[in-house]
C-alpha cells in the first residue's frame, strides 16, 4: 500500500560541468520540462485538459486523468510513463507499469522506491561505457569514412581515366570519320580508284576497332585490379588473387600460391603498372564478382565475403538426409510403405552456421554451399535497398531464392554497418528461409560529426 | 497436357497440406473393429446365471454364459458414493490375465451398500441407495437397466451388442512348437477351452497388417463391446479428442469415432479420425438430466453413436409431436476395444455438476497450476540461439506485450538428446534461465519421451543398463526412428523406470536447468514415425504386458512421470507446470494439454473451442491450441483474430512450425501490434478471476471453459452452440473467428437474466441472440448481471511483477439488484495452499450493501494487494458512499456516476483485499 500524500523527488541537478547541485522539487516521475504544469497547492488540470482534480490526488495512486497525466510516479494509469533523470547517463522515459515491479529500469534505481527490489545506480558506469562504445564508433566512422573518402578517389580516378580515354578514342574516331567523309568524297569523285580506296578505307577502319579494344580492355584491368585488390592498398598480393580459384592456371581444383605468384610474373604483389604486365595471364580466366555497377550509390568494392567454418562434432547426424530432404522436396513419396520417413520435414536442422559457406557477392546474390560438399543453394539475388524510410541504404534484400518445402522462396536481409573492414560478421537464419547477414564496410560510413556529439539532455545534466 | 498438369498440381498440393489418411487405419483396417462392428443389434447370446448371484454389503457378482460358445463371464456391479455405479465384466477363468488400467483412478473408489428389492427366474432388482433409483438385471437375454421411478436412465446390452472375445488356444498351431505356453495355461482352462464350440477363425484375429507393418498377435483376439441405450438423449458429448463438433455426430454413414492417441500430421477437420489423445467419457443430457459413461480401457476403442432422431428433420419432429408419435428421442452408444476388460463407470448425474464431480471423484481434478503459466506464454519451433530468446524477450518489453514464458523447442538440445543443450546455440543456459529471471520470466523447454540410441548419451545409457526401455516383441530393446534418428522408449508404465524419470529433473542432474525451468512433453502418443500409423508397434512389450493394452496410458503416464520430477527438485513445495500432448482420464491431475498440431486456417481457429470444450467436459480444463496456427502462416487479420479468442481460452500459447516466418507480435505493423498488446493485456486484467477458476477447477473438477448448457442445462438452445463459451459461470466469450465479418450474433442465454458488455458496460437481457457489430478491435465478452469478477488493471510485464498490484471488483448486478463472486490469493506458485495459506473471500451485493466475508477462516495468507476500485454496473446514483472496516471505522468513499450506462465508480476505497469490510451505498 503506497501512501495517499504524493511524493517530492529531491532531485540533485548536476549543472554543466557539475559544480554546483541544485534541489528542485517536482512530484515523482515528473520531467523537468513538464515541471510548471505540477504546481503545489494548486488544482492539477490534466495534460489533455480534461478536467481538474485537487493536487493531493497527483501520485496518490489512483489514475484520475484518461491521459495518465496525474500519476507520473505510480502504476496507477496504464497508458502513464515516468522520468527518469539517470544523472550520468541519460535521462528515460519508461512505462508507468514498470514502476515498483521489482525490476530495475531506471539506472538511477528511481522507478523501484517501494517494491524491495535490490538495484544499484549503475548510471555512471553506464554513460562511461556509452562513451567509450560511442567514441569508438566514431573512430570507426572517422577511419571508416577515411577509407570511404580513399574508395571514392580511386573510383573517381579510374572514371577520370577512362572518360579522358573516351575523350581521346573519340578525337580518333572524329579523325577518321572525318577521313571517312572525305574518301566518300573521294569515292564519289573517283570511280576508278574505287578498290583501292575501300581498302584503305577498311584497314583504318580495323585499327580503330583494335584501338577500341584495347582501351575496353585497360578499362577491365582497371576494374579486375580494384575487384582484386580487397585490402584497397594499391597493390594486388597473392592472397588477394587465391580467392579466384577460377584463375586455376591448371584448373586442377586447387589454386596454389605458388600458381598465383606465376600468375602475378613471380612476385607476391603488383601494383597497377605492374599488374597491366601480368594482365594477359589473367584475363580469360578472371570472373567479375559484380554484374551491375549502375545501382549501387556506394562504391562497394565487390568482393566475396565468406563466413569462417568451423567443425560442429556434436552433430553426427547423416549430414546427407537433409541434403536429401531437401532435394527430394518436390516428389511425392513413391514408396508409400516406407511410412512418414518423410515426415515433418526435416527433422535434422542442424546448426547450420557451422555446416554452410555462405557467400555474399554485393548486388548480385547471396548462396550456401554445405560444407562437405553438394550443390550451392541460391539465398536470394540482388532485389532492392530495404532499410528503414530514413535510412534506406542500411539494409539490402536479397530475394527469389531457391523455394523452401512448403514454405517461401529464401531470401536474405544484408544489415549493413560501418566499420573498417568489408567483412560479412554473421549469417543466421532467424525465419526458415529467411536469412540475415550482417555486413561492416567503409562504404556505408557517414560522415562522422565534426564534434563528439552529445547525446545527453543539458538541461538535466 | 495442361489441364492433366493442373489435375496433377491440385492433387499434389491439396495432398501437402490434408492429412495423409491412408496413413491411419478406419474400422475396416482394424480387425477386431471390422469384426466387432459386423455384429447387428439383435438378441444377445448372452445370458444371466442367477443362481451364481452373490451379493454382499459392497458388490454383486453374477456369471453370464455365452450360449454360443458357452464361455463365462463375471460380472461385477458396484454402487460407488456420489450416485455412480460401476459395471465390470471379465471372462470367469481367462487363459491369462487380461489387462485393467491401473493409475488412472485415484484410489479405489468407496461404495454404498446394495440391497435386493426382488429376485426371480427372470432376473433381479437391485435398489442403488437412497434414491429411487433401481437396476434391473434380466436374465435372458442378459440386460441391465437403470431406472429411476418410471424413468429408464440407461439401458447396458439392450440391442445385443455385448461381445466379449475370449482367449483362446490358436487351433491351426497347437501343434507347434510352443510348450511352455501351454505349460503356463491352468489345467482348468484347458478342460474349459476344450468345451468351447470349434468358431471360425477369421483373417486378422492372430496377426495382421496394416501397409508394410504386421503386428502378431499371440494371444489372438481379444476385443470387447457393450451397447448402451440413452432414452430421453439427443446430445452427447466428449470422447475426445477430436477434430469435431461439441456436440458428438451419429456414426451410422461413417466410421465410428477414434480413440488411439496418434501424431496425426496435418490433421483433418470435423471427422471422427482420432487424435493425440484419448478420454474415454462420454456426457449425454436433455433438459432434465445428465449422465455420464466412462469406459476405463487403455486400448484402441472405437465409438458408434446412432439416434433414432437423428435422420429426422424439424418438421418430421414436428409431425411426431402432432400425431403424438409414441417414439421417444432415444441414443445409442457402443464401445468396442481391442483388449482389456469392461469397466465402466455409470454417472448418474442428475446435473452436469454433479456428473463433474462424480467423475472428478474418480479421476481427480484439474491440477491447480501455478498462476504464472495462465498468462501469455510465447513459443516457436525454434527459437534459434540465446541471443535470439534475449532479443524475442527485449522485444515484448520494447512493444510493452506481456508475457510469462517462453518456449524452446526440439532444436535447443544436443543433438535432439533430451535434458541437454546445444553446445554453441546454448551454450550458457543457466544465463539464459537467468535473463529471464531477472524479468520475472519464466521458460519451458521440451523432454520428449524417445531417447536417442547413442552409447555417449547418459539418459540412454541408464535407461538400456536398468532395463527401462520398452520392448519389442523378441525381447530386444524396441527402437523406432523420432527427432533423433534410431530412438528407445522409456517403460513408462513402470513405477520404477518413472521414478528414475523424476529424479532427472533435479538441478544437479539436468545440468543447465533452474527453477524457472518448466518442461514441455511432446511425440508422447508415442510418436514413432516408422512406426505403424505413426506409433509403436502393437505387440511391443511394457513387461508382461502389450503395448496394444496400455498404448493410450503412455501418454498419462509421461506427464505424470515429469510433473512428479519438478516436484520433486522443489522438494516438493513448488507446483509443476507440464504440458503434455497425448493424455487420457486422470491427465487432469498433471498439467496442461494442446490441441497438437494445427494449422493457421480459420476453420482451425473455429475448431479450438469445442476442441477445450470437449476436454473441460472431461476433467482437462487447462487446454488450449496453437494461437496463430501451427503449420502454415496465418494473415494478420487471422492472427489477431486468434491472439483475441485465445486470451479467453486456458491455456494461451502462440506456436509455429520451423518452416513458417516469424510471427512475434511486433511483426505487422503498429495497428496489428496494438490490436495483439490490447488482447493479451485484456488477458492479464482477468488473471485474478483465471486464477479462481482454475482453484475451483481444482477443488470440485468443474470445468473453467464451459458449454453454456452446463450453466443453462434447461434450455435446448444452448444444447448444440460451439461457436461461444463460458469462463466459469460469469464470463461469456463470442470470438469473432469468421473472416472479415462485421458483425457476430452471440446467444445470451438465462431468461431473467442480463449480461453486461464488458468493455462498454451496455446492458443486455439474456435468452435472447445478439446481434453484436465488430470491427477488427471487438472481442464480444460479457458479464452475467449478478456476479461479482476481481481484475488487476495494473498490466505489468509479466504476472509476476503484478503479484502485489491492487484488485478492481467489477459488480454486474442483476434485475434483483444483487451479485456474488470470490477472490481467492495465494502465493501463486507453492503447494502451501494445501497448508491453509490463502485468503478466499467471498464478495456479495444486496440490499446496496457490499461486502467480503471470509470464506476460509482457518486459512491464513498475508497480502499486499488492496482494492483499488468498485465499479458497480447497472447501479443508480447514491448520494454517498460509506466504507465500514473490520475495526468499525467508517470513512467516505468518493464515487463517479455515469448515467448514461448507470455505472459507479467507487474512488480508491484502499482495504486491503484479506480484510473484511462492507460498502454501503445511500
Amino acid at each position: 500500500m503506497s501512501s495517499r500524500f504524493h511524493q517530492l523527488l529531491p532531485m540533485l541537478l548536476l549543472l554543466s560541468v557539475g559544480v554546483s547541485a541544485v534541489e528542485v522539487q517536482r512530484p515523482r516521475g515528473v520531467p523537468l520540462s513538464k515541471r510548471q504544469f505540477y504546481e503545489e497547492g494548486k488544482p492539477f488540470t490534466c495534460l489533455d485538459g480534461s478536467h481538474s482534480i485537487p493536487f493531493d490526488r497527483v501520485n496518490d495512486d489512483y489514475c484520475d486523468c484518461q491521459d495518465g497525466s496525474d500519476e507520473p510516479g505510480t502504476a496507477a494509469c496504464p497508458n502513464g510513463s515516468f522520468h527518469c533523470t539517470n544523472a550520468g547517463f541519460r535521462p528515460a522515459f519508461i512505462p508507468s507499469s514498470r514502476i515498483n515491479d521489482g525490476i530495475c529500469d531506471c539506472c538511477d534505481t528511481t522507478d523501484e522506491y517501494n517494491s524491495g527490489a535490490a538495484c544499484q545506480n549503475t548510471c555512471r558506469e553506464m554513460g562511461h561505457k556509452e562513451r567509450e562504445s560511442l567514441q569508438k564508433m566514431a573512430e570507426i566512422a572517422k577511419e571508416g569514412f577515411v577509407l570511404k573518402q580513399q574508395l571514392i578517389q580511386e573510383a573517381k580516378r579510374g572514371i577520370e581515366d577512362k572518360k579522358a580515354k573516351l575523350v581521346d578514342v573519340q578525337v580518333v574516331k572524329k579523325d577518321l570519320e572525318e577521313k571517312v567523309e572525305a574518301l566518300r568524297t573521294v569515292k564519289e569523285t573517283a570511280e576508278q580508284p574505287e578498290k583501292e580506296a575501300k581498302e584503305r578505307h577498311l584497314k583504318a577502319w580495323e585499327d580503330q576497332k583494335a584501338l577500341i579494344r584495347m582501351e575496353k580492355d585497360k578499362a577491365r584491368m582497371a576494374v579486375v585490379f580494384l575487384e582484386l585488390d580487397d585490402d584497397a592498398d594499391g597493390l594486388v598480393s597473392v592472397s588477394e588473387l587465391l580467392s579466384h580459384s577460377e584463375l586455376d592456371p591448371d584448373s586442377d581444383a586447387s589454386f596454389t600460391e605458388a600458381e598465383a605468384q606465376g600468375l602475378l610474373g613471380g612476385v607476391d604483389k603488383v601494383d597497377t603498372e605492374a599488374f597491366e604486365a601480368v594482365w594477359n595471364n589473367l584475363k580469360e580466366k578472371y570472373v567479375s564478382e559484380v554484374t551491375t555497377y549502375t545501382a549501387a550509390p556506394v562504391e562497394t568494392p565487390p568482393e566475396e565475403v565468406r563466413e569462417p567454418a568451423s567443425d560442429n562434432e556434436s552433430e553426427q547426424y547423416p549430414e546427407d538426409d537433409v541434403q536429401e530432404d531437401e532435394e527430394e522436396e518436390d516428389e511425392e513419396d513413391e514408396d508409400d510403405d516406407q511410412d512418414d520417413a518423410d515426415y515433418k520435414v526435416n527433422p535434422l536442422i542442424p546448426s547450420f552456421a557451422f555446416r554452410y559457406i555462405y557467400r555474399l557477392c554485393p548486388f548480385n546474390r547471396v548462396s550456401q554451399k554445405p560444407k562437405y560438399g553438394g550443390s550451392e543453394t541460391n539465398l536470394g539475388t540482388w532485389g532492392k535497398w530495404a532499410g528503414p524510410e530514413e535510412n534506406v541504404y542500411s539494409m539490402m534484400k536479397y530475394e527469389h531464392g531457391t523455394g523452401c518445402w512448403q514454405g517461401p522462396n529464401r531470401s536474405t536481409t544484408v544489415k549493413l554497418t560501418c566499420g573498417k573492414e568489408t567483412v560479412v560478421t554473421s549469417t543466421s537464419e532467424p525465419s526458415r528461409c529467411e536469412y540475415l547477414m550482417e555486413f561492416t564496410s567503409p562504404a556505408i560510413c557517414g560522415e562522422p560529426p565534426s564534434r563528439d556529439s552529445e547525446p545527453r539532455d543539458h538541461e538535466e545534466l | 497436357m495442361a489441364s492433366a498438369l493442373v489435375l496433377w498440381l491440385a492433387v499434389y498440393l491439396s495432398g501437402t497440406w490434408a492429412v495423409d489418411k491412408g496413413n491411419f487405419k478406419t474400422c475396416d483396417q482394424s480387425s477386431f473393429c471390422k469384426r466387432q462392428r459386423a455384429l447387428k443389434p439383435g438378441e444377445s447370446p448372452y445370458r444371466a446365471l442367477l443362481e451364481t448371484m452373490e451379493l454382499t454389503n459392497t458388490r454383486l457378482t453374477l456369471q453370464l454364459i455365452n450360449d454360443n460358445n458357452k464361455v463365462h463371464l463375471l460380472l461385477e456391479l458396484y454402487r460407488l458414493q456420489g450416485n455412480i455405479t460401476r459395471v465390470k465384466i471379465n471372462e470367469l477363468k481367462p487363459l491369462k490375465p487380461r489387462y485393467e488400467v491401473p493409475d488412472v483412478l485415484i484410489r479405489e473408489p468407496p461404495t454404498e451398500p446394495l440391497s435386493l428389492l426382488s429376485q426371480d427366474e427372470n432376473g433381479v432388482v437391485l435398489s442403488l441407495g437412497v434414491e429411487s433409483q433401481r437396476v434391473i438385471i434380466s436374465a435372458r437375454p442378459f440386460r441391465l437397466d437403470i431406472v429411476e421411478g418410471h424413468e429408464v436412465l440407461m439401458s447396458l446390452n439392450s440391442r445385443g451388442l455385448l461381445a466379449f472375445e475370449h482367449l483362446r488356444m490358436r487351433k491351426d498351431t497347437q501343434a507347434d512348437p510352443e510348450p511352455e505356453k501351454k505349460e503356463e495355461a491352468d489345467p482348468d482352462n484347458q478342460a474349459e477351452t476344450a468345451k468351447e464350440e470349434e468358431e471360425k477363425v477369421e483373417e486378422g484375429m492372430w496377426e495382421e497388417t496394416f501397409k508394410s507393418h504386421s503386428d502378431g498377435k499371440p494371444n489372438g483376439p481379444s476385443s470387447v463391446s457393450l451397447d448402451f441405450s440413452l432414452p430421453g438423449v439427443e446430445h452427447v458429448y466428449g470422447i475426445p479428442e477430436h477434430a469435431d463438433t461439441l456436440r458428438l455426430k451419429t456414426t451410422d454413414n461413417g466410421d465410428p469415432y477414434r480413440l488411439y492417441n496418434l501424431d496425426v500430421f496435418q490433421y483433418e477437420l470435423y471427422n471422427p479420425m482420432a487424435l493425440y489423445g484419448a478420454v474415454p467419457v462420454m456426457l449425454a443430457h436433455h433438459a432434465q438430466r445428465t449422465t455420464g459413461v466412462f469406459w476405463l480401457n487403455a486400448a484402441e476403442t472405437w465409438v458408434d453413436i446412432s439416434s433414432n432422431t437423428a435422420g429426422k428433420t424439424v418438421f418430421g419432429k414436428m409431425l411426431d409431436y402432432v400425431q403424438g408419435s409414441s417414439e421417444t428421442p432415444q441414443t445409442d452408444v457402443r464401445w468396442i476395444s481391442e483388449s482389456g476388460i469392461i469397466d465402466v463407470f455409470i454417472m448418474l448425474g442428475p446435473t452436469p455438476k454433479d456428473v463433474f464431480s462424480q467423475y472428478a471423484s474418480l479421476t481427480g481434478t484439474q491440477s491447480f497450476p501455478p498462476l504464472t503459466s495462465l498468462g501469455y506464454h510465447q513459443c516457436r519451433w525454434n527459437y534459434n540461439d540465446q541471443e535470439d530468446v534475449q532479443s524475442v524477450d527485449a522485444g515484448f518489453d520494447e512493444h510493452d506485450i506481456p508475457y510469462d514464458f517462453i518456449w524452446l523447442d526440439i532444436e535447443h538440445t544436443d543433438g535432439k538428446r533430451y535434458f541437454t543443450w546445444d553446445p554453441h546455440k546454448f551454450a550458457t543456459p543457466k544465463e539464459m534461465l537467468q535473463g529471464i529471471m531477472d524479468k520475472k520470466r519464466k521458460m519451458v523447454a521440451i523432454v520428449d519421451p524417445h531417447i536417442k540410441v547413442d552409447s555417449n548419451y547418459k539418459i540412454h545409457n541408464e535407461i538400456r543398463s536398468r532395463g527401462f526401455y520398452i520392448k519389442n516383441k523378441d525381447g530386444g530393446d524396441y527402437e523406432g526412428w523420432c527427432w533423433p534418428g534410431s530412438a528407445g522408449y522409456p517403460d513408462f508404465t513402470r513405477a520404477d523406470m518413472r521414478a528414475w524419470w523424476a529424479s532427472m529433473f533435479a538441478y544437479d542432474q539436468y545440468e543447465g536447468s533452474m527453477e524457472n525451468l518448466y518442461t514441455w512433453n511432446d511425440m508422447n502418443e508415442p510418436s514413432v514415425f516408422n512406426g505403424p500409423e505413426v506409433t509403436m508397434h502393437k505387440d511391443a512389450m511394457h513387461g508382461d504386458w502389450e503395448h496394444r493394452d496400455v498404448h493410450n496410458l503412455y501418454g498419462f503416464y509421461v506427464q505424470m512421470a515429469t510433473a512428479e520430477g519438478l516436484i520433486q527438485r522443489s522438494g516438493g513445495v513448488e507446483r509443476p507446470f507440464v504440458l503434455t500432448r497425448a493424455f487420457f482420464a486422470g491427465s487432469q491431475r498433471y498439467g496442461a494439454v494442446w490441441t497438437g498440431d494445427n494449422a493457421a486456417e480459420w476453420d482451425h481457429l473455429k475448431i479450438s473451442i469445442p476442441m477445450c470444450l470437449s476436454l473441460g467436459l472431461v476433467g482437462i480444463s487447462f487446454c488450449g491450441a496453437d494461437v496463430g496456427g501451427f503449420f502454415k502462416s496465418p494473415s494478420t487479420e487471422l492472427l489477431v483474430r486468434w491472439y483475441q479468442t485465445g486470451a479467453y481460452q486456458p491455456f494461451f500459447r502462440a506456436h509455429a512450425h520451423l518452416d513458417t516466418p516469424r510471427r512475434e507480435p511486433w511483426l505487422f505493423g503498429p495497428e496489428n501490434t496494438a490490436l495483439i498488446r490490447d488482447a493479451v493485456r485484456q488477458r492479464y486484467t482477468l488473471m485474478p478471476y483465471w486464477y479462481l477458476q482454475f482453484y475451483q477447477a481444482h477443488h470440485t473438477g468443474q470445468p473453467v471453459m464451459r458449454p453454456l448448457w452446463v450453466e443453462y442445462p434447461q434450455d435446448p438452445a444452448t444444447f448444440a452452440l460451439d461457436d461461444e463459451f463460458l469462463i466459469g459461470r460469469d464470463l461469456l466469450v463470442h470470438p469473432v473467428t469468421e473472416e472479415g465479418v462485421r458483425g457476430v450474433t452471440a446467444y445470451l442465454p438465462g431468461k431473467d437474466e442480463v449480461w453486461f458488455d464488458v468493455h462498454t458496460f451496455q446492458k443486455h437481457n439474456g435468452a435472447q441472440n445478439l446481434y453484436i457489430p465488430v470491427t477488427i478491435s471487438s472481442i464480444p465478452v460479457f458479464q452475467r448481471g449478478g456476479s461479482i469478477i476481481p481484475r488487476k488493471l495494473r498490466v505489468r510485464r509479466s504476472s509476476s511483477c503484478m503479484e502485489h498490484d491492487p484488485y478492481s471488483l467489477y459488480v454486474a448486478l442483476n434485475p434483483q439488484r444483487t451479485a456474488e463472486g470470490e477472490l481467492y490469493i495465494d502465493d501463486g506458485h507453492t503447494f502451501n495452499y494445501e497448508k491453509k495459506e490463502f485468503v478466499h473471500r467471498r464478495l456479495s451485493f444486496a440490499n446496496n450493501l457490499l461486502s467480503s466475508v471470509d470464506l476460509a477462516p482457518d486459512a491464513q495468507f498475508t497480502t499486499h494487494s488492496w482494492i483499488e476500485r468498485i465499479i458497480i454496473l447497472g447501479a443508480s446514483k447514491p448520494s454517498k458512499v460509506t466504507l465500514k472496516t473490520a475495526d468499525g471505522q467508517e470513512s467516505h468513499i468518493d464515487f463517479e456516476f455515469d448515467a448514461s450506462m448507470s455505472v459507479l465508480t467507487l474512488r480508491k476505497p484502499g482495504m486491503n483485499s484479506g480484510a473484511d469490510w462492507t460498502v454501503m451505498l445511500q
